[in-house]
């Protein structure tokens, strides 16, 4: 029997597709294994051991700079996703006003502006900062990483927002709630998934951010990833895959709560 | 409608876009103080004359621009063409555009691929795609490091196999900044492919088949014109950040394989020349913004009009 003319099958397109997943794939899963090696090389495996991440664990460095990096992301998601939700409430669900497609551009720009350049430009503004006033803190990286984090966490608060219908806080408004009762009680639960998605994303966004920080930061304010740059440039052991992997697994445990969250967004319209 | 009802009409929508207003400032402000605000130091710093120890000193001066494209010989004081930044400059420009043909090939059969799943299946295929994307860019440039250095398992598999009898130098090359890039954005290149793909009516191809196109034309004909949208988005998104890239050519390119981030970076060194910096930094904002611009243009229109 003749096998069936299927219209949606392009010759070679799978070969591709799956040479492109395993291209994704070999180096991280390496990566992951070498993480397991007992011996002192990421490329000969010598057999089973966990001492690498004992190593990793054992390494004030590598545990500050985490706990420094945690902390970044925290404060600067939290900050990021407030100023991004009440920005999402005032440009969506409404007629065209002036200033809207600005502020919708404003927002968006981090986006667009190559991040090494962004980089530059905080390190000349912050090094007068830095002059003037002697405060040298987290501020000046927790102030950057919440500024690129409003875009990410605009994007999914917005589109929320604009599946929300207007007309149960017009209803609350016809019964004499408050503006702020009517955020508080109908437009604050409706929009929870989204700004914790928004959050999520924000959180994940400055854990990884490099760029910015390597330039931003003062001495001694190593960020794990900043902290990795560094390492890099020597001769790596075991230890480096150790710490990629917990990386890893922890950039997957948000971004997978991300994903069902976002998808309980969709559901819900 | 009454004189005065118009009146508290229009009233009511000006406090309404005054509280919009107020509600966005945070944000607003947030991005201006530390984001975009800053560039236009960058602006002002580009026209300065460089301070002898770093930084700037407060006078006009068109030496950072000058020195983008041209050097002045310290000597004879001749003016020639600044090689060294035009050819990382064009370099740069050369491995974002290879990088983002390259994402195109091996990105548009995977988009196609998982577009032509079961819509139940298509989610799971979508999520292997986008979790490389949110690796750490240094954890996945670790990764290919460890994949093509002389130890690493490309070298070791392809000398098993007797292909080669001691190992390429592959790391440190144009070769792994190129593999390097084409693996983290890979993923900027499939998402918005498959999101054009998702749209194709299938009933257009099944048309084509039907008027004896082969599969070829039925490609070239119907499917790529009928995604162009897509195939812009995706390569705007892997250029601008392809060409920026500083963390890539950093750990895959070794000293002398320098990109124009890196090269910015050097700029703001100890005793380097600042307003030089500022002014490639402002080059490649220019770049970008016309890249953006063209894609705002052309890949704004989705669906290619077959609503």
């Amino acid at each position: 029997m003749r096998k069936r003319f299927d219209i949606r099958v392009q010759p070679g397109f799978a070969t591709i597709a799956m040479f492109c997943f395993f291209l994704l794939y070999v180096p991280i899963f390496t990566l992951v294994v070498y993480a397991f090696n007992s011996g002192i090389s990421i490329a000969r495996w010598e057999g089973f051991s966990f001492r690498w991440f004992v190593a990793a664990w054992n390494n004030n460095l590598v545990i500050e700079a985490a706990i420094r990096s945690v902390q970044i992301a925290a404060i600067a998601a939290v900050i990021a996703t407030a100023a991004a939700t009440l920005a999402a409430i005032a440009t969506t669900r409404t007629a065209g006003y002036r200033g809207l497609t600005f502020k919708y551009s404003f927002i968006n720009m981090p986006l667009m502006v190559p991040e090494i350049v962004t980089a530059v430009a905080l390190l000349i503004l912050f090094s007068r900062i830095k002059v003037w006033t002697g405060y040298s803190g987290l501020g000046y990286l927790i102030l950057a990483h919440t500024a690129f984090c409003i875009p990410f966490a605009y994007l999914p608060i917005r589109a929320r927002l604009e599946n929300m219908d207007l007309a149960l806080e017009r209803a609350a408004a016809d019964l004499y709630a408050t503006p702020f009762k009517v955020f508080r009680y109908i437009t604050l639960p409706l929009l929870w998934p989204g700004i914790l998605a928004g959050m999520m994303l924000a959180f994940v966004i400055s854990l990884d951010d490099i760029v910015i920080t390597e330039f931003v930061k003062s001495a001694g304010q190593e960020t794990l990833p900043t902290y990795m740059l560094g390492q890099l440039r020597r001769a790596v052991t075991p230890e480096m895959n150790a710490i990629s992997t917990v990386f890893l697994l922890l950039s997957l445990a948000i971004v997978t709560i991300f994903f069902f969250l976002s998808r309980s967004n969709e559901k819900s319209d | 409608m009454t004189e005065r009802t118009k009146q508290a009409a229009s009233a009511a929508q000006r406090q309404e876009i005054t509280s919009r207003w107020l509600l966005s400032t945070p944000a607003l402000a947030l991005i201006a103080i530390a984001s975009v605000g800053p560039l236009l130091i960058v602006l002002v710093y580009s026209v300065l004359a460089p301070g002898s120890y770093g930084d700037v000193k407060w006078e006009f001066s068109g030496q950072g621009w000058f020195n983008v494209f041209f050097s002045r010989d310290i000597f004879d004081d001749t003016v020639s063409l600044a090689d060294a930044h035009v050819t990382i400059l064009w370099r740069s420009a050369r491995l974002a555009v290879i990088t983002t043909v390259l994402c195109l090939i091996v990105g548009f059969p995977t988009a196609y691929f998982i577009a032509s799943r079961a819509p139940h299946n298509r989610s799971i295929w979508l999520f292997l795609i986008t979790i490389p994307f949110w690796t750490n860019m240094l954890i996945r440039g670790f990764a290919i490091q460890e994949m093509i250095r002389n130890e690493g398992l490309a070298n070791t598999i392809l000398m098993k196999l007797g292909v080669i009898s001691a190992p390429i130098q592959m790391l440190y090359t144009d070769f792994a900044i190129l593999l390097g890039m084409v693996y983290v954005h890979l993923p900027l290149m499939v998402l918005p492919l498959y999101a054009s793909l998702e749209k194709l009516d299938f009933r257009l191809v099944e048309a084509g088949y039907d008027l004896y196109a082969t599969r070829l034309k039925v490609l070239w004909r119907i499917i790529i014109p009928l995604v162009k949208p897509g195939i812009i988005a995706g390569s705007i998104l892997v250029f601008i950040p392809a060409l920026s890239s500083y963390v890539i050519p950093r750990i895959l390119g070794g000293g002398k394989n320098l990109m124009v981030g890196n090269l910015i970076e050097l700029q703001f060194g100890q005793g380097r020349n600042w307003p030089l910096g500022a002014a490639l930094s402002i080059t490649l904002v220019i770049i970008v913004l016309f890249a953006m611009l063209y894609y705002v243009k052309n890949a704004g229109k989705t669906g290619g009009g077959h609503a």
